[in-house]
């Protein structure tokens, strides 16, 4: 390999976990986070696994730090929240080995159900916080960020964000290093967390911040580059280099370890710039901390906490004039993500849609059913959620509501966090229809293995877990499995289940059309003479099916061979016979 | 210097985006790249953000800052023509690819795209990447097909531009995709224009 490349941030982070010599990796597949781990599984150094959840993951690695190894879990910003509880004592216990835990936020929301600002994460749990602002820093920072790991006996929070993540820049490779922290030691007082060893730890943690603060004030990942002092700016991460294309020639405090805070630097910053900014995405996080300070700043009055930051408004918030753009234009259609031409799940939110039920959706490629034409979902909170919402709504309904209601969750949320939901249900014995839609993947991030595809991060085969063996030791009775390219038995299974009065299961099964394309058999066409311009087929939202005006202006159906998969979906629907395979 | 592609999820503008850049790397000058491409497959609008010179700052390209739009689809073009400096260069696919609110005839496609990109762009390239593709003898060579036309806008070496893309592709389709980048080469150029597009050194 070069020493000179070009990394994506998540690149980097993977070579830096190898030039660190980190030993175990976990996590869960979520944008902006996976290529961290699709990326470190290249390194035979290190194992490497897809946890079945994030929770999963840090303990993982936590075990892995406490055995002797370098550990590092990864995962996007919703996903700590799942991590959160082991996170918060590890805290206490702290390491024997480096531990470093990733969260990739997703400011602006790209792929993710909220925006939530993961710097409160180290607040919270007590940890120190490196944020890297490019590729060079994300691999540099993963390596400090083992040493202070080890130094200070805790975990690390590597805050990331997706402009770092899926950014790529300029990287200079290293050797990596051998690390031979060791092996685990029995140490009761400090790994078992009972009431009288965490009271003692509590005190250990505190005093340990104090130490956490001071380095913060001499590292130099934090540091000034001094230019003209009407105007100093206070930065971390990509919001830095915005900052720097904006107004080159300030003085800048560029903060790398962001919490805890060096507030002895600041303090001197502040005193020899006349007006103090400080810029970063999302929450006043650094603002809101200088300004207990004592310190007067300039932040979220002028810089937006919603969304991403970018050049553009860094300039507006910092009074830099932009030139305006006279572009003459009309109207562009927005262009939303859809459900794949063949996709296996269109058939059955189709099917759903004719039902009238309520229905409880979760995070995956089929919450894009919530998008016209299909439109056939109620809510979606986050990975797992849907079983204990469509529960809760049941519990609420009252007499008179006869409406079905029903949770759709995929093969490998439902392995995440759909599991407990289910026993729940039939615990309490409520009635409502669990409809798990197996594409044997993690399609809505690229196909990621998991426990029930029977492949490991590696690719390797697996045991693969059974998903309908599963469902009935968890005690469901009712389990249907069809196949979702067959309307009418996707009907029939549904109507079953929903009639059965207690809780039943329907498990669709059929690969992403991503990764096994193999359905196409025979081209498919619309007959125009038979189409009588009735419309149904477009209510699928395929892709593939497009409309064309015909004499008389009237619509009619014609399907786009360069998109079709052959899943022959459309000929189910069409009423009048015109959508047809063509002879072969 | 700032190129932006813009097209559809699936047309292989992340792939077209590495190839630059690793391409950019050969020449020895700092790069930077972002994309946005959560729904990447799913159809939605993809776009990725090439920076290159001396020292490149922020990975996003500031509002009206964009050199060379390469436009997978003509809509998309039209989307981020308020992206492109005054006097830019915009090169577009010919392909037309419906939303669903078009392809269920319920929002018309744009009109006149063409005279709108002229209203900023001093330049605008107009190709048919997939016929050329098709010609190439392979449909998904669409965006290889518009580095091609790119690359009559860089002045870079034919030869690294092979040599990355041969490293990309490793024996898959290599041949096609390379009869496929110079099938967008022959085509921008036969529109005869002098763009003066030069990379700072």
């Amino acid at each position: 390999m070069k020493d000179v490349v070009l990394f994506s941030g998540n690149e980097a982070i993977a070579r830096g976990a190898f030039e660190a010599g980190v030993r175990v990796a976990a996590g869960y597949p979520g944008t902006p986070s996976t290529e961290i781990l699709e990326n470190i599984v290249q390194y035979s150094s290190i194992y490497a696994e897809w946890a079945p959840n994030e929770k999963v993951a840090f303990e993982v690695a936590l075990g892995a730090a406490y055995g002797g190894a370098r550990a590092l879990a990864a995962m996007k910003h919703v996903g700590v929240n799942v991590a959160s509880d082991p996170l918060l004592t590890a805290s206490y216990t702290g390491v024997n080995a480096g531990l470093v835990l990733v969260s990739a936020d997703d400011p602006g929301m790209h792929s993710s159900q909220n925006e939530q600002d993961n710097r409160h994460y180290a607040r919270f749990a007590k940890i120190p916080m490196f944020e890297p602002s490019d590729s060079q820093e994300a691999k540099d920072f993963t390596i400090r960020a083992f040493e202070v790991s080890e130094e200070y006996d805790t975990p690390v929070l590597l805050r990331t964000t997706t402009r770092v993540n899926h950014g790529k820049s300029v990287v200079r490779l290293s050797k990596p290093k051998v690390n031979t922290r060791g092996r685990f030691e029995r140490n009761f007082c400090k790994y078992v967390m009972v009431p009288a060893h965490g009271i003692k730890r509590h005190a250990i943690v505190e005093e340990r911040l104090i130490r956490l603060r001071d380095l913060s004030n001499s590292i130099d990942l934090n540091f000034i580059e001094w230019g003209y002092s009407s105007i100093g700016i206070i930065t971390s991460g990509v919001s830095y280099h915005y900052v720097k294309e904006v107004l080159p020639d300030a003085s800048v405090l560029k903060l790398g370890m962001t919490y805890p805070l060096p507030d002895k630097l600041i303090q001197s910053f502040a005193g020899k710039v006349k007006t103090l900014y400080v810029v970063e995405e999302l929450d006043p996080f650094l603002e809101d901390q200088i300004r207990a300070l004592g310190i007067n700043v300039i932040g979220k009055e002028r810089f937006p906490k919603i969304g991403e930051l970018n050049p553009t408004l860094v300039a507006m918030g910092l009074g830099v004039e932009i030139p305006k753009q006279e572009a003459e234009t009309v109207p562009v259609p927005p262009r939303p993500p859809t459900l794949c031409a063949g996709c296996p799940h269109r058939g059955f939110f189709y099917v759903l849609r004719k039902l009238g039920a309520i229905v409880a959706g979760d995070i995956g490629c089929y919450t894009l059913s919530v998008l016209p034409p299909l439109e056939t979902m109620d809510t979606c909170v986050c990975m797992g959620a849907s079983i204990g919402n469509a529960l809760g709504i049941k519990r609420a309904m009252p007499q008179d509501d006869n409406r079905p209601v029903i949770a759709v969750i995929g093969d490998s949320t439902f392995v995440h966090a759909g599991i407990p939901g289910l026993i729940d249900a039939v615990y309490n014995g409520t009635a409502i229809t669990v409809c798990i839609l197996d594409n044997h993947t993690t399609a809505m991030t690229g196909g990621q293995n998991h426990p029930a595809s029977g492949k490991t991060l590696r690719g390797e085969d697996a045991p693969r877990l059974d998903l309908v063996a599963l469902v009935r030791a968890v005690g469901v009775e009712d389990v249907y499995i069809v196949d979702p390219y067959d309307l009418a038995a996707l009907e029939v299974a549904l109507r079953n289940a929903i009639q059965a009065g207690k809780p039943s299961v329907v498990i669709t099964n059929r690969p992403c059309l991503l990764n096994d394309k193999k359905i196409k058999n025979r081209a498919i066409a619309v007959n125009l003479e038979a189409c009588t311009g009735c419309c149904l087929c477009f209510k699928l939202g395929c892709p593939a099916i497009e409309s064309i005006c015909t004499d008389g202006n009237r619509l009619k159906a014609k399907i786009n061979a360069d998109l079709c998969s052959g899943c022959e979906v459309c000929i189910q629907v069409c009423r009048s016979g015109a959508i047809q395979c063509e002879k072969e | 210097m700032n190129i932006r592609l813009a097209g559809v999820g699936g047309q292989g503008i992340l792939v077209a985006s590495e190839i630059l850049c690793d391409m950019l790397l050969a020449s020895g000058l700092d790069v930077k790249k972002t994309e946005v491409h959560g729904m990447a497959q799913r159809g939605g609008t993809v776009i990725s953000d090439v920076r290159f010179g001396p020292k490149v700052y922020s990975p996003i390209v500031p509002e009206g800052k964009v050199d060379i739009l390469l436009a997978f689809e003509q809509m998309e073009a039209l989307r981020y023509l308020p992206s492109l400096k005054p006097g830019g260069t915009v090169i577009v696919n010919e392909q037309r690819i419906f939303p669903s609110s078009v392809a269920s005839g319920k929002i018309d496609y744009p009109e006149e795209i063409e005279k709108c990109l002229m209203t900023v762009a001093a330049n605008v390239i107009s190709i048919n990447a997939l016929a050329l593709a098709k010609k190439a003898g392979l449909v998904k060579a669409v965006n290889v097909c518009l580095l091609g036309a790119l690359a009559t806008c860089l002045n870079i070496n034919e030869p690294i531009w092979e040599a990355v893309i041969a490293e990309k592709f490793k024996g898959r389709n290599l041949d096609a995709n390379l009869r496929a980048f110079e099938l967008g080469c022959e085509a921008s150029l036969m529109r005869d224009l002098k763009l003066g597009v030069v990379i700072p050194k």
